[in-house]
């Protein structure tokens, strides 16, 4: 174990803006860009499902 | 090759009908050139310092306006679908195009360079050294250009983006060309920048006409 | 015998593909968590300080692992590229476009992260060596692939179109790693090598592989993800989709 306080774990021996700036960016991004993607999978399913409603009432009424 | 000299002098004899597309290019560079001396300041021990830099970015910034022109029209009025299925093959034509947009394109940007050099300040051996770099590094911008025109034909935005495509592709040729020219001024000589500028010609004159010709078939489908 | 053998052909359809994809996407996240619990433990509280650098090396085991995964994806990228190409399989070539924002947000990460350990150790945020002018590069690449592929509208010239610029790319990913060897500025020589021993304490180097593996599952796991999404939208007017549980419900 390095540290002997959590204050000095997130001072990180003065550097921690730029520890934690760096963490810190890429724990933001792996959070965003699963959440993104999993809108882009909701929003296409969702025209899809449209979609497929549309058809479906289409050859009900023809 | 006498198809490869018909395709050049048949885009030479196009350009020379609209002069002012080729024309503008060479004033472009000639005014952004002049440019940053206006913008930074008459100190000449700086304009000495950033007129490797400023020269080539203007070069490059000036073929890449005419970039578009290599394919655009032809495409647009069908010619290009006949080439494509002519029997001589397209990487021959796609050759004598960038040959053609070279000289019109490149050339007169090494010609005119000395003279804008003068405005910086720069002595007769780094004039000459700029030339040569020039001379080797325009050739590679119209090759590596053409892949870009032949990737973006016919696509929305393609001005823009086709700048965004060659552009990190331009860089090798404008650290190698300008530094050069650093180096010869800072007494290093500029032996090893014009080698490997020379190398990247070599490989672009082997590669891009084909990556060219790939794109277009693309396009063309 | 055949019958025990699977045919990894089957998967090449997009059909037969989607599932396959869901059903792997937990597993990766799993291995992702895990490699990345241990090499984050290992990386704060085993890795010990830098006589030089202080607490500030730290970062070393994020920055390496993110540099390290934007030029491999890079090449992943545009080895599925080039089959896409060359084989016309349209599956290939989404896999290509799934993982260009996922390798771009790499090579953007892996800029951020160098800067952040530049501006206390070299006291500059941004120097223009080799190493770094390359990865700004790369990080163009990406850009160019993603925007051409975003304005043609045909997706099969699209697929194509970007295969040639990632190809033409390629010739870059060699550069920035042996930009260190080749030029000697600002960014530090290699310090892990194929075939010599590594000049660096074993825990900070077991700290960096462990979040690298980190970010490969991670990485996996995002494109497959994000393939999935593709496959719906390219392939949203054919039967097998209209078909899925998620889409009839």
């Amino acid at each position: 174990m390095n540290w002997n306080s959590p204050a000095e774990f997130f001072a990180m021996g003065g550097y921690g803006l730029y520890v934690w700036g760096s963490f810190g960016i890429c724990a933001l991004a792996f959070v965003a860009e699963p959440f993104l993607i999993g809108r882009r999978h909701k929003e296409i399913v969702r025209t899809l499902r449209r979609q497929v409603v549309a058809e479906k009432l289409e050859m009900e009424n023809t | 090759m006498n198809a490869l000299l018909a395709v050049m002098r048949r885009d030479l004899l196009m350009v020379m009908r609209r002069k002012s597309e080729v024309l503008t290019a060479l004033f472009f560079f000639v005014i952004v050139s002049s440019l940053f001396p206006l913008g930074i300041g008459p100190e000449p021990v700086l304009l000495r310092k950033i007129a490797p830099g400023v020269l080539w970015v203007g070069a490059l910034l000036a073929t890449m306006l005419g970039l578009q022109r290599m394919f655009a029209a032809d495409h647009a009025d069908g010619t290009l679908e006949q080439m494509a299925i002519s029997p001589t093959p397209l990487v021959v034509l796609v050759l004598g195009k960038v040959l053609a947009h070279w000289l019109v394109s490149g050339l007169p940007l090494v010609l005119i360079a000395p003279v804008l050099g003068l405005q910086f300040d720069l002595d007769t051996e780094a004039l000459g050294v700029l030339m040569l770099a020039l001379l080797l590094g325009t050739p590679l911008l119209s090759l590596i250009g053409a892949i870009g025109a032949a990737l973006t034909l016919g696509v929305r935005g393609g001005g823009v983006l086709l700048s965004l495509l060659v552009l990190p592709l331009y860089v090798p040729a404008l650290i190698f060309g300008a530094g050069a020219v650093e180096s010869h001024i800072s007494g290093l000589g500029a032996g090893g920048h014009l080698s490997l500028l020379a190398a990247l010609l070599t490989l672009a004159a082997f590669f891009a006409p084909w990556a060219a010709t790939a794109a277009l078939r693309i396009a063309l489908e | 015998m055949s019958n025990r053998l699977i045919n990894w052909f089957k998967f090449a359809s997009p059909a037969t593909f989607y599932p396959l994809a869901g059903k792997m996407i937990p597993l990766f996240w799993t291995l992702a968590a895990a490699f990345g619990a241990v090499g984050l433990w290992l990386s704060f509280f085993v890795a010990p300080t830098d006589a030089t650098q202080g607490e500030g090396y730290r970062i070393i085991f994020i920055h390496v692992p993110t540099s390290w995964m934007s030029m491999f994806i890079y090449m992943v990228m545009a080895g599925w590229a080039a089959m896409g190409l060359s084989l016309n399989a349209r599956l290939s070539s989404m896999m290509a476009q799934a993982l260009a924002p996922t390798g771009a947000l790499m090579a953007f990460l892996s800029l951020w992260t160098g800067a952040f350990w530049g501006k206390p150790m070299w006291g500059t945020w941004w120097v223009w060596d080799a190493r770094l002018t390359s990865e700004l590069i790369l990080f163009f690449l990406y850009l160019g692939f993603m925007a051409l592929q975003a304005s043609i509208d045909d997706p099969r010239r699209a697929d194509k179109a970007g295969a040639i610029v990632a190809l033409v790319g390629v010739v870059n990913v060699p550069i920035i790693y042996f930009s260190v060897k080749w030029w000697n500025t600002l960014h530090q020589g290699a310090s892990v090598s194929i075939n010599k021993s590594p000049a660096m304490v074993t825990t900070m180097l077991w700290g960096m592989l462990l979040m690298a593996l980190c970010l490969w599952m991670y990485s996996i796991a995002m494109a497959l993800t994000r393939v999935r999404a593709i496959i719906l939208e390219r392939e949203s007017h054919t039967d097998w989709v209209k078909q899925l549980n998620e889409v009839k419900a």
